[in-house]
């Protein structure tokens, strides 16, 4: 960030450390299930203990996506959603939770939307910051110059198969966190978490430049949160919070739903 | 002074090489998810040392010879020259390669460095089915485990090729995601690269995705135009003043306009598939009527709609259908290297009986656009000049989706 205070982002690791706690990240897809209800869901996942919210802005063609977030941002498709829906929905949601948001998804609907303005845009309507996921360091030299010039945080991911270089690029350029993928592959839930994450995450560490680190693809339960947590600053779940969501798309409960498992999940992280 | 030094001189240099991270340009480049960067850079390191391998280059000369059957001939079309009047013109005839098509020219170069690199898995998308059948032709030869992935669209449009796959033990994959077709699989194929990128070479059929593939699948294709130059040189004594392929991803044409893209007198035209009319929705003419962006891991011209989603790409020929295009074909389009015609579905479906009455060659479907271009450009040609078409694959496959086509056609 350029010479000003602590991003939102920042400030949240500063809160949620130093309570103690480790943060819970929750990643829905916008405008699905529900077109016009997004900031909604946004503020309920806040209240529920959410430390972080990740919006995701849906395209037709999404590489690092399994089924579960593919057919989400299918049906936010066919629904209508676009780039200023999505600046609305943060819009919307940030009148009524100061929770850090964080757009993440592919790089072309950034790209075609005009890289700065993208940037201007996402920071006017309130968001922190972004994750593009097909957006690798070495492709993000301009995107990185014109999200600092407005306090936007480029979360940049690290996997399995990183090398120390790469951590030591990510390391420089990530601001806000460090996306770490648990296991090669798309996102989506599994059963168990993977047993080389400890090392994947010491490894990083050194790197990350006191940056905080949080893992996701594949984690959808309290003992899942619990495991992860214990060796790094937070926890992402995504697919079965879209899935869960779609489930319940009909009862007229589903955010009560959607706000017991958050707390759960959240519960497993202290 | 022989032909080839005369040319030499009239010669600009025209120099297109990607820089470190694979950009032509504003185009190319590497746009995937992180945990494929580790075995981009791999493939990347291994390519470029098998480049200056002479005991590499020595193997791949060897199974281009003794397994694809090259030199393919270069044809002289001489029925279809007097019938049109105008250009000369030459066939350069990928369809004799084993398996009926270019695409095998890159499988055996990828499954070669495979084979150094110690993966035993090989995945590959497929459209028409061409890409398909030529990996797991080089995967039963060399020993690996093979997985294709088609939309399901074209496995209904492409049963022949389903089969010839499966025979040759590799497995099938429908794609129903999106549009099922090659976009899809290539969609389907990247992400299952990114949960097994472990033990698995992804063989991209094409000019495109991320670094070193649209750089790579460009050399190892570039055989055809080599072949070609010296080939014309001998029967002609001179450079031809047109070059002309179908492109839909555009490895056919890379590889044989490569080698003659510093020859500045030799025109270089790619042909796209207009599907119903590029007026139309319901097209695939990519450099003709797309916008920069970026897709399946680069930066290219890409049909899309005004917030970067893919569009639906269209056309009678499944190995032409797709919204994107090689990156190296948008950077010859932007600096003015290359020219890009498109021809529709109806005006591909005429040549391809014509090609087949006229030369007494069944051309793949893909083909067929080059030729439906060449029927409207050779007339307008001296009969001194020269045109050489990229004969890219043939069209047995096709057969029963022309003569479904041509049904409707007749009943309409």
């Amino acid at each position: 960030m350029v010479g000003c205070e602590l991003s939102r982002i920042a400030e949240q690791f500063e809160r949620i450390r130093a309570k103690g706690e480790k943060a819970l990240v929750a990643f829905v897809t916008a405008g699905d299930p529900f077109p016009t209800r997004t900031a909604d869901v946004i503020v309920t996942l806040a209240e529920a203990g959410a430390d972080i919210i990740e919006l995701g802005i849906p395209f037709s063609d999404p590489l690092a996506d399994g089924p579960t977030i593919q057919d989400a941002s299918q049906r936010a498709l066919i629904a209508g959603m676009t780039p200023p829906k999505v600046f609305d929905i943060v819009r919307e949601a940030r009148q009524r939770t100061q929770t850090p948001i964080v757009l993440m998804g592919s790089w072309n609907p950034a790209l075609q939307y005009g890289m700065a303005r993208f940037a201007q845009d996402a920071a006017e309507a309130g968001a922190d910051g972004t994750i593009m996921t097909d957006l690798t360091p070495e492709e993000a030299g301009v995107w990185k110059s014109v999200s600092d010039a407005v306090n936007l945080d480029t979360i940049f991911l690290l996997a399995p198969t990183s090398t120390p270089s790469r951590m030591a690029l990510v390391g420089r350029m990530a601001s806000g966190f460090i996306y770490c993928v648990s296991r090669t592959g798309i996102t989506g839930a599994q059963n168990d978490v993977p047993s080389d994450l400890p090392p994947l995450i010491e490894a990083i560490r050194p790197w990350a430049n006191e940056t905080p680190i949080c893992v996701g693809f594949g984690i959808h339960t309290p003992a899942h949160v619990t495991t992860i947590t214990r060796y790094t600053d937070g926890a992402v779940v995504g697919s079965s919070l879209v899935s869960l969501l779609y489930k319940e798309r009909e009862n007229p409960n589903a955010l009560g739903i959607v706000r017991d498992y958050i707390t759960s999940l959240k519960a497993a992280t202290l | 002074m022989s032909a080839i030094d005369l040319l030499d001189t009239e010669t600009t240099p025209f120099v297109s090489h990607a820089d470190k991270l694979g950009h032509f340009g504003e185009f190319g480049g590497r746009f995937v998810p992180e945990t494929l960067i580790p075995a981009l850079d791999e493939l990347t390191e291994r390519y470029e040392k098998a480049k200056d391998d002479p005991e590499f280059q020595q193997a791949f000369a060897y199974h281009l010879r003794e397994f694809v059957g090259r030199e393919t001939p270069l044809t002289f079309a001489e029925k279809m020259t007097a019938e049109l009047g105008g250009a000369k013109i030459y066939l350069k005839r990928e369809d004799l390669c084993h398996t009926g098509a270019h695409k095998i020219n890159n499988t055996i170069g990828q499954i070669l460095l495979a084979q150094k690199m110690g993966k035993p898995r090989i995945i590959a998308e497929t459209g028409a089915g061409q890409h398909g059948v030529a990996t797991a032709t080089v995967c039963a030869k060399f020993g690996f485990d093979c997985v294709v992935y088609m939309g399901e669209e074209d496995v209904h449009r492409q049963s022949l090729n389903v089969f010839r796959m499966k025979l040759m033990g590799a497995e099938v994959r429908p794609v129903t995601s999106g549009t099922r077709t090659l976009k899809d699989a290539t969609n389907d194929a990247l992400r299952d690269w990114v949960t097994n990128v472990r033990d698995t070479h992804y063989i991209i059929g094409s000019v495109v995705g991320p670094h070193p593939f649209p750089t790579m699948v460009r050399d190892f294709q570039s055989v055809i135009g080599q072949e070609a130059r010296a080939q014309i040189l001998e029967k002609e004594g001179r450079l031809p003043d047109a070059v002309i392929a179908c492109v839909g991803g555009g490895s056919n044409a890379m590889g044989i306009f490569y080698p003659f893209s510093s020859d500045a007198s030799v025109r270089l035209i790619g042909v796209e598939a207009a599907g119903d009319g590029v007026d139309t929705p319901r097209h695939a003419a990519t450099l003709s009527m797309g916008r920069p962006g970026v897709l399946h891991g680069c930066a290219s011209y890409l049909l899309q709609d005004q917030y970067g989603q893919i569009a639906e790409a269209h056309s009678v020929s499944a190995g032409l259908d797709y919204p994107g295009v090689g990156p190296e074909h948008s950077s010859f389009k932007s600096r003015g290297r290359a020219e890009y015609a498109s021809i529709t579905d109806l005006e591909a479906l005429d040549a391809f009986g014509w090609v087949a009455r006229t030369e007494g060659i069944i051309p793949a479907l893909e083909t067929a656009h080059a030729f439906a271009h060449v029927r409207k450009i050779a007339p307008t040609m001296r009969k001194d000049e020269i045109i050489i078409i990229n004969l890219s694959g043939r069209g047995d496959k096709d057969v029963d989706a022309v003569m479904k086509n041509l049904n409707r056609l007749n009943a309409a």
